[in-house]
């Protein structure tokens, strides 16, 4: 049921979606971000315009595609070829046969390049959406996201690649570095703190570290697309005014190998919908 | 419940850096190797923004890592001191309204950003200032009345001078921007800065 669009969503959801979204973020008030968010989701009653992309994806996931015309249906997310049900609860984790440990983006490229037949340059030519192009990764992250609705987030520790990107991802999160001094943990390591009007969430441990990483990938209202955790983490390292983050890169997994460990026990429950 | 979780997390830390794999030197190499392979230079953003400084270094500590020693936390502040560059015609204090629109601003050094233009301060993302501003962060203190509360003598101008150029000068580590020593303002738009604070007709000291 939760892979189907709804019937009621439509484009008009979307043209009605962009209007409240102009209403609702002129602030009238001094009330976080988070409850507009609230309220423009109330005014959708509950629907979530990343449902498009859920749909697009799955498509996308069971399409012959590429130089060789299979599907990714056999793709291993690490729960066995072509089982998605909680895959990504259990991502990033490391995979024997590309002997790395990779989160759903870098895992989902790997397979475009390995049953597909694509060249590794062909699968990652547009890795995020710009509004006239959409991302293939941003499709089926959402499709194979919303496949693990309710599992409990748990980071793989067994082999020492996974413990090792964990203490990498660690070291990233406190590095600071560039012109403003920035690390990660400048924003996200202190509770209950905002900037301007946006909640910034302590992403160390507890409630608000788990609420954060289960509530991505997500919707962003303020641009329209669906986005994934590579984004969010190339995202936020441009605003620490560091060089690109290389899509799929070691440091990309790493650092999210350590908020997924500190987000461990939480239920996912992404596509979420964010500012 | 709060304090159980920080008991969880230190337990759960102190224990994956029980098992660490590589000794110390070997861990600082794999990581810059892997930092220099994971990012690509872009716009004004280039390669040499990875390249840490003494105090970033010794600011990049996790908890696992413990604080840093009480001597080091003096001899930084001291040297931070050090790079302080105060206007020689002795003028701290600039045009308010230019200095509110630097506080607005937070326009500046990202890779997205045209490097020809001004950068902002962004003093707002974490600091209340004027009262008509509701949308202020809360990383750092209110600085709603800084003149008002503090007055006008040339030791708090002076002290407020030096802040904005290097925060590390009087707190080791702080998370402010060192806006001064790392040319993110230039020296009119930090005396514009403390104009806004200062200047009883700004709408910080109403």
């Amino acid at each position: 049921m939760i892979y189907k669009l709804k019937p009621t969503l439509s484009a008009e959801v979307l043209v009605i979606g962009a209007v409240l979204c102009a209403l609702v973020f002129p602030v009238q008030a001094q009330t976080s971000t988070a409850d507009s968010i609230a309220r423009y989701r109330e005014l959708l009653q509950d629907d979530n315009p990343a449902d498009l992309w859920v749909a697009r994806g799955e498509e996308l996931w069971k399409q012959k595609r590429g130089p060789k015309n299979v599907t990714l249906e056999a793709c291993d997310l690490g729960k066995g070829p072509g089982v998605i049900a909680g895959a990504y609860a259990e991502l990033p984790r490391f995979f024997f046969d590309a002997n790395r440990v990779q989160d759903l983006e870098a895992r989902l490229a790997y397979c475009m390049v390995n049953l597909q037949g694509y060249s590794y340059a062909e699968a990652t030519k547009t890795p995020f959406g710009n509004g006239s192009e959409h991302s293939d990764f941003e499709s089926l992250t959402a499709y194979i996201v919303t496949a693990s609705q309710g599992f409990k987030v748990l980071q793989p520790m067994q082999h020492p690649k996974e413990r090792e990107s964990y203490l990498m991802g660690e070291k990233m999160f406190y590095f600071r570095a560039g012109t403003h001094d920035f690390s990660c943990a400048t924003c996200h390591s202190q509770d209950g703190k905002r900037i301007r009007l946006q909640d910034v969430p302590n992403l160390t441990h507890g409630d608000v570290a788990r609420g954060a990483y289960t509530t991505w990938p997500a919707y962003r209202v303020s641009q329209g697309e669906f986005r994934t955790m590579q984004w969010r983490m190339n995202d936020c390292l441009r605003q620490q005014r560091l060089p690109n983050l290389i899509f799929n890169s070691d440091a990309s997994i790493a650092l999210i190998s350590f908020l997924a460990k500190n987000a461990e026990g939480g239920s996912m429950n992404a596509p979420g919908m964010k500012r | 419940m709060k304090f159980n979780y920080v008991l969880i997390g230190s337990a759960i830390t102190a224990s994956l850096a029980g098992c660490a794999l590589l000794p110390h030197s070997d861990q600082e190499r794999q990581f810059n190797q892997m930092m220099h392979e994971s990012f690509a230079s872009r716009g004004q953003a280039g390669m040499d923004r990875l390249t840490q400084d003494a105090v970033q270094k010794a600011c990049s500590r996790s908890p696992s890592d413990g604080p840093l020693p009480a001597a080091q936390i003096a001899a930084m502040e001291k040297s931070q001191m050090a790079t302080v560059i105060y206007p020689v015609d002795g003028v701290m204090t600039g045009n308010w309204r230019e200095g509110e629109k630097i506080a607005q601003s937070g326009f500046g050094k990202q890779y997205s950003d045209d490097p020809a233009l001004p950068s902002g301060g962004n003093c707002y993302a974490c600091h209340q200032m004027a009262k008509s501003e509701i949308a202020f962060g809360t990383l750092g203190p209110s600085l709603y009345n800084y003149g008002k509360i503090r007055g006008q003598s040339p030791e708090i101008i002076r002290y407020t001078y030096a802040k904005i150029f290097n925060s590390q000068a009087y707190a080791a580590c702080s998370i402010m921007p060192r806006f001064g020593h790392n040319a993110i303002l230039t020296e009119q738009q930090i005396k514009d800065v403390l104009g806004f604070l200062f200047d009883p007709q700004s709408p910080v000291n109403q």
